[in-house]
């Protein structure tokens, strides 16, 4: 049967280039990168050039990187390192809705111990009002938390313009690159980011690494203490291998950026005009252009997302749901909730992420597949039979 | 995640359909919460279930919770169906997991819901469900027990 992957927001299959390149660093190079002779140095050299290759990835300084267990950390290092270090400022962050849990859950954390918190509503499209996120800076604010790409329906937000309203008003940005990084293209000068949080295992690197961009200069407390590890701001015996994959993973995505861009967006396109087209009753979750290149996210009416996907997986297919069946909780997906989506409409999603190893015959297979299967789960539904 | 049994069920659902002239019909669980089960019940002069048939809108074990519990009922007196319970729905599919336990508390409000349809209608008193209220919030995910 045809395997096609379709989840590449959850994970991508690692490159053959980056096994190879890392490899070479459980082998022979397995040395600790803080043993001074020569054999830990060689690691040691591994790591700074992987720092250059990740940096020049979001045009940042090589010393403004640091390396982390993966994303999930680099978002809770960069909410909680910059706010306890700047709690003489205030106590104020501003974040939106539809963050990935990472940065959702950290911020209620600190909800509990003494911080605000305000969570920034978006429009149906999943886009942030700059009027409303300008409006809720005050004093007391010390930073903002706005993903770059959002995981589950692709919207890309204003970035450039939420970095200038940050420079203006005197508070730091982060942003949540997680979909982001090594996708499209970031620069941290010109957008004014100040802290960035990526992960390798998105653009075909390994799993439980990631980074995070500090830009010079600005307090962040450790969260993790102990060794001098990462100019003393993240302890731990690097993770050599992981990095340098993730080095050779990001220098693979910058090299090929554009072309992958354009020709993965094609098949995204595709699956957008295409699904309308032959299934009714279905909703487009996400903006319809300011979105990931390989981001698919549509609600299917009548039917339930876990359903759905089950039999896909029967054809071969791997997709994602935002259904509250997949996500483990009473209810869909915070983020279909924040776009306004009526909870039925919410447990009928389909996310769909493509990468460079889907072809167009992926799409066409997929697209003939779905046509069956949501057919199939719509002549068992009471709300669908009932309509008739 | 899901037993072969409920694999089974889901890829090949028994008795999914509409029943035009049922005698019983009942329908439980509500859009919001991701699952609704509407049950048909074709039932004799014997009081004999000679045919069911479901619809689901919901999960992979809304759907063989349905399958199954149609599966057990058919072709039984109504006072053997009234008995049927979420725990033999989950015994008969070899286990459900624990966040999916409500699917079988619902496969089986959806059939008594059904006989206290076919018993209002037909004027008739089943033991056990005397009292039934079909709009009762058969719903709660907070309430799971195995």
């Amino acid at each position: 049967m045809r395997q096609v992957y379709l989840d590449n927001a959850a994970t991508t299959m690692v490159h053959k280039e980056v096994v190879e390149t890392m490899n070479k660093y459980y082998g022979n190079l397995f040395g600790n990168p803080s043993s001074i002779y020569d054999f830990g140095q060689t690691a040691k050299k591994a790591i700074s050039s992987a720092r250059e290759k990740i940096a020049s990835v979001i045009n940042a300084n090589p010393d403004e990187v640091y390396f982390t267990g993966g994303g999930s950390e680099s978002d809770n290092w960069a909410i909680k390192g910059v706010m306890t270090a700047n709690r003489k400022k205030g106590n104020h962050i501003i974040t939106t809705k539809i963050e990935h849990h990472a940065v959702l859950h950290t911020c209620e954390y600190l909800a509990k111990n003494g911080y605000e918190v305000t969570y920034l509503n978006v429009d149906s499209d999943g886009l942030i009002s700059l009027k409303a996120l300008e409006e809720s800076i005050k004093d007391t604010t010390v930073m903002v938390s706005i993903m770059f790409a959002n995981n589950e329906i692709g919207t890309i937000q204003p970035i450039k313009e939420i970095g200038d309203i940050a420079k203006r008003h005197g508070v730091l940005f982060h942003t949540d690159a997680v979909q982001a990084f090594g996708h499209v293209p970031i620069d941290v000068k010109e957008m004014n980011i100040d802290l960035l949080s990526a992960s390798a295992h998105k653009i075909h690197g390994p799993k439980g690494v990631g980074m995070l961009y500090v830009r010079k200069g600005i307090k962040i407390d450790n969260l993790i203490h102990g060794g001098a590890q990462e100019s003393k701001k993240r302890a731990g015996t690097e993770n050599v291998p992981g990095i340098c994959g993730f080095a050779k993973a990001a220098e693979m995505a910058l090299e090929t950026m554009n072309d992958k861009m354009a020709s993965i967006s094609v098949l995204r396109d595709k699956f957008l005009t295409e699904i309308p087209k032959k299934i009714e009753n279905v909703k487009l979750n996400g903006h319809p252009t300011k979105r990931l290149p390989g981001n698919v996210n549509f609600s299917f009416e009548f039917i339930e997302g876990e359903s759905l996907l089950l039999y896909l997986d029967m054809e071969g297919i791997s997709a994602s749901s935002g259904s509250a069946c997949t996500s483990g909780s009473l209810d869909p997906s915070h983020v279909l909730m924040a776009i306004g989506l009526p909870h039925e409409i919410a447990h009928g999603s389909l996310r769909l992420s493509l990468s460079e190893f889907n072809t167009e015959e992926d799409v066409d297979y997929t697209i003939e597949k779905l046509i069956g299967v949501v057919h199939r789960l719509r002549q068992m539904s009471p709300l669908y039979i009932r309509r008739k | 995640m899901y037993t072969e049994k409920v694999m089974e069920h889901f890829r090949n659902p028994r008795n999914v359909g509409e029943i035009e002239d049922a005698d019983g019909i009942g329908q439980v669980g509500n859009a919001k919460c991701g699952d609704i089960m509407k049950i048909f019940l074709k039932i004799d002069e014997n009081d004999i279930i000679t045919d069911v048939k479901f619809l689901t809108f919901g999960c992979g074990s809304a759907i063989a919770s349905s399958s199954m519990a149609t599966e057990l009922i058919k072709g039984k007196h109504i006072d053997e169906a009234v008995a049927l319970t979420n725990k033999a729905v989950i015994e008969a599919l070899g286990g459900l997991p624990r966040v999916k336990v409500h699917c079988s508390v619902l496969a089986e409000q959806a059939v008594k819901s059904a006989l206290f349809d076919y018993a209002t209608k037909s004027g008739k008193v089943i033991a056990g469900i005397e009292d039934y209220q079909p709009d009762e919030d058969v719903h709660d995910h907070d309430d799971e027990q195995l």
